[in-house]
């Protein structure tokens, strides 16, 4: 994965059917310095981002041929690149579905173009490590290695997309604290006034489905009624 | 029980059960159809036996006078006594009529009443005494037979008569028939009159109770199925079937039942469709206009660089784009209410919280319009709120009390008490009329169509309000008064689906006195 600081521009694979929205996307990307690449239909989907193996997928949620939830879906079974969905149907189940397929965000059209960049932004910009921060957080049975960006429970490493590391991280960096979902999205997905909740529930299901032993009764990402989540209390064995 | 008791209230039973008025009505008819015929029963029958009985007691008393006469006139003066010879008229007589039970018998003389013993005087109506005296012949008259002795008194008939003796001298005989044999035969015949009408009555009215029932029957299953139908069984159906009248109401309520599903489906058919179509624009519409509003903002972005044509074009591009899109951005919004699909997401919120944010944030639009805003709060106002839908309604009632309050003071109320908070949001501006009051709340309606919006409502943001305000199941009204400003006033129950019978807050505003309103 690239760093804060990356030395090309990060390549954005732009998926969608109407072609004028994905010029002009592709011109406001070029412009803030990115690298897009343009799909046009959801069968060739999978194949562009072989080709072009790109830092970033916008995906729109309705495309002719091959749904993008289903593209989405396909991108996650191989991959952990963030995902932004673009969607002109914010209310529906389509956000939910999309979510659940493993996408990391969306956003509504019809947007502004700052929003667009500043959600493109907080996918592409790692958390940078701060000085004081410990090599390794523990939370509930497992480990985090904050320089690897990897988390291991014993000896078994379990792959976690960067949204969920950093979910995961956001949580366990403040093991006392009861996070909000207002708070998470601000965290995490860098919103300011946003009250979206489905965001994080559906990334915490995502989450507990792999990080825990057994998601109907989570021990790691623990649900603290009436208020939202915290981290599990880290367990020092074996 | 007591639900019972009150069902079997005449009035009440009168008032809701038709074969109840049936079956009373036929009995009052019937009732006084038999006490006629009862009584012209009687009355003939009564009339005939009296009459058969005063016959026979008339001709039975003329040949025993007539017997006596000839006894009398006969008499030798010379050997007997006038007297003894009427004492043994009269005890003959006596006789006669003891023996078969069949009459007294009472001679008058000038000295004494001779006949049978124990008969009261008073059994002989001074009526038929001066009949009598006055003339000749024989009268009849009914009387009650009284005794001197111990003898139960008994009803009876008088016939009257005068023996007339040699010398001219008249002696009044008086034959008293009981009746009693005819009395009671005629209380058989009157109790035989009443049973028979008692009879009757109650068969009448079991076969006019049945008769209201088959005819109610298929009554009845038309009102259910009408019932069902307005309940919103389309699909039911009655059984067609019994006499031709009957056959006919179930025929023509399947009929209509059928043509009014038919119109339903086809009306909501339609109004999905539109629901559809509104949605699937709005929808539609949101990827070119992303496409637009990117181009814009590249414009925009670059407007220094153009000349000063260029430049505006592109400035007046972004602003109206905005207004574009919260138009599409409300459409939706109506068409999600209009497609039922507008759904609440509930939380406890305290509304004098949510609302103090609300109105900070607009403080510097209204400071911009000249308008001082205020908030008032008092009581508890905790409720259990959609608090995006509340942000909006007291967002666009104040956004509008801005717009139309020509820069005057603007006051936002927010009160709660047992059942319900309020919000009122008072302006001091134009105002409007009572008719005008009744169209606030209409999507796209202007108050005067030649004023702009100088904020950029959409036209529909009272319209989202009242919906908003329905969803959780309160009131939102307007008070308006031709440059006296105009108040609107948010009512929502403290727990969702809770009811209340006033708002906490006045609709109109206390310190004006005459009310023109509107309330939705």
């Amino acid at each position: 994965m690239s760093e804060g600081q990356r030395a090309t521009p990060a390549t954005i694979l732009v998926v969608d059917d109407d072609e004028a929205l994905a010029e002009m996307l592709q011109i406001v990307l070029r412009q803030e310095g990115f690298d897009p690449a343009l799909c046009h239909t959801g069968q060739h989907a999978l194949k562009a981002f072989h080709d072009h193996k790109p830092d970033l997928v916008l995906l729109d949620l309705m495309l002719p041929g091959r749904d993008g939830v289903d593209v989405c879906r396909d991108i996650r079974a191989e991959s952990g690149v963030p995902i932004i969905m673009l969607t002109a149907k914010s209310d529906t189940n389509d956000v939910v579905d999309g979510l659940e397929a493993g996408a990391d965000d969306y956003v509504a059209k019809p947007f502004k173009t700052q929003e667009l960049l500043a959600r493109i932004k907080t996918r592409l910009r790692r958390r940078p490590i701060a000085e004081d921060d410990a090599q390794t957080i523990g939370i509930g049975d497992l480990v985090i290695n904050v320089t690897e960006h990897t988390v291991r429970r014993g000896e078994e490493e379990i792959t976690l997309t960067p949204l969920e590391f950093d979910l995961l991280l956001a949580l366990a960096r403040r093991p006392k604290q009861a996070f909000t979902r207002e708070v998470l999205l601000e965290e995490v997905w860098g919103y300011r006034h946003a009250s979206d909740t489905r965001l994080v529930n559906v990334h915490v299901q995502r989450l507990r489905s792999k990080v825990e032993t057994d998601p109907e009764r989570p021990e790691i990402v623990v649900t603290v009624r009436g208020i939202g989540y915290r981290a599990g209390e880290p367990k020092t064995e074996g | 029980m007591k639900r019972w008791v009150a069902r079997l209230n005449p009035m009440r039973l009168w008032a809701r059960s038709l074969p109840f008025r049936v079956v009373l009505t036929t009995m009052s008819a019937s009732v006084i159809i038999l006490v006629a015929t009862g009584w012209f029963l009687l009355d003939q029958s009564s009339r005939g036996i009296i009459v058969g009985k005063t016959q026979t007691s008339v001709a039975e008393a003329s040949a025993v006078v007539t017997n006596m006469q000839r006894d009398l006139s006969t008499t030798d003066l010379r050997t007997t006594s006038l007297g003894e010879r009427i004492t043994r008229l009269g005890r003959d007589a006596t006789n006669r009529g003891q023996a078969g039970n069949q009459y007294f018998v009472v001679i008058e003389t000038p000295i004494s009443q001779i006949g049978s013993a124990g008969l009261a005087s008073a059994s002989i109506p001074e009526s038929i005494r001066a009949s009598v005296a006055s003339g000749d012949g024989l009268w009849s008259t009914p009387t009650l037979i009284s005794f001197t002795d111990n003898r139960a008194a008994e009803p009876g008939l008088v016939v009257a008569a005068k023996l007339i003796a040699p010398g001219r001298a008249t002696y009044p005989i008086y034959f008293l028939f009981p009746t009693t044999q005819e009395r009671q035969t005629l209380a058989v015949v009157q109790q035989a009159t009443l049973a028979t009408g008692v009879f009757l009555l109650a068969g009448i009215s079991v076969v006019v109770y049945l008769m209201t029932i088959q005819v109610l029957r298929p009554v009845r299953a038309a009102r259910l199925a009408a019932e069902r139908l307005a309940a919103g069984h389309l699909d039911d159906r009655m059984a067609v079937g019994g006499a031709e009248d009957l056959a006919g109401l179930a025929r023509s309520m399947n009929h209509m039942a059928t043509e009014l599903e038919h119109k339903i489906s086809e009306l909501e058919d339609l109004s999905t469709l539109q629901q559809r179509f509104v949605s699937d624009v709005s929808h539609e519409l949101r990827t070119p206009l992303t496409t637009i509003r990117m181009a814009s903002e590249v414009l925009y972005a670059h407007r220094e660089r153009f000349d000063t044509t260029s430049a505006r074009s592109a400035e007046l591009l972004s602003a109206e784009l905005d207004r574009f899109e919260s138009l599409l951005g409300d459409l939706l919004e109506i068409s999600r209410f209009d497609a039922g699909a507008a759904k609440l997401s509930l939380e406890v919120v305290d509304l004098r919280a949510l609302i103090g944010d609300e109105v900070e944030s607009l403080r510097p639009l209204a400071g911009r319009a000249g308008s001082e805003l205020t908030l008032v709060d008092d009581g508890n106002c905790m409720a259990e709120v959609d608090r995006r839908r509340i942000q909006r309604i007291v967002r666009n009632l104040v956004t509008n009390a801005i717009e139309h309050g020509e820069g005057k003071p603007i006051t936002v109320y927010v009160r709660g008490d047992v059942d319900a908070v309020a919000v009122a949001v008072r302006d001091r501006g134009v105002g409007f009329s009572v008719a005008e009051g009744n169209q606030v709340f209409n999507r796209f309606w202007r108050a005067d169509p030649s004023r702009g919006r100088r904020i950029g409502g959409t036209g529909l943001g009272l319209s989202i309000s009242l919906e908003d305000a329905r969803l959780h199941g309160g009131w939102l009204s307007a008070w308006g008064q031709p440059g006296g400003g105009a108040q609107f006033r948010l009512t929502v129950p403290r727990a969702s689906g809770g009811k209340f019978k006033r708002s906490p807050l006045p609709a109109i505003p206390p310190e004006m006195k005459e009310p023109p309103r509107a309330t939705h």
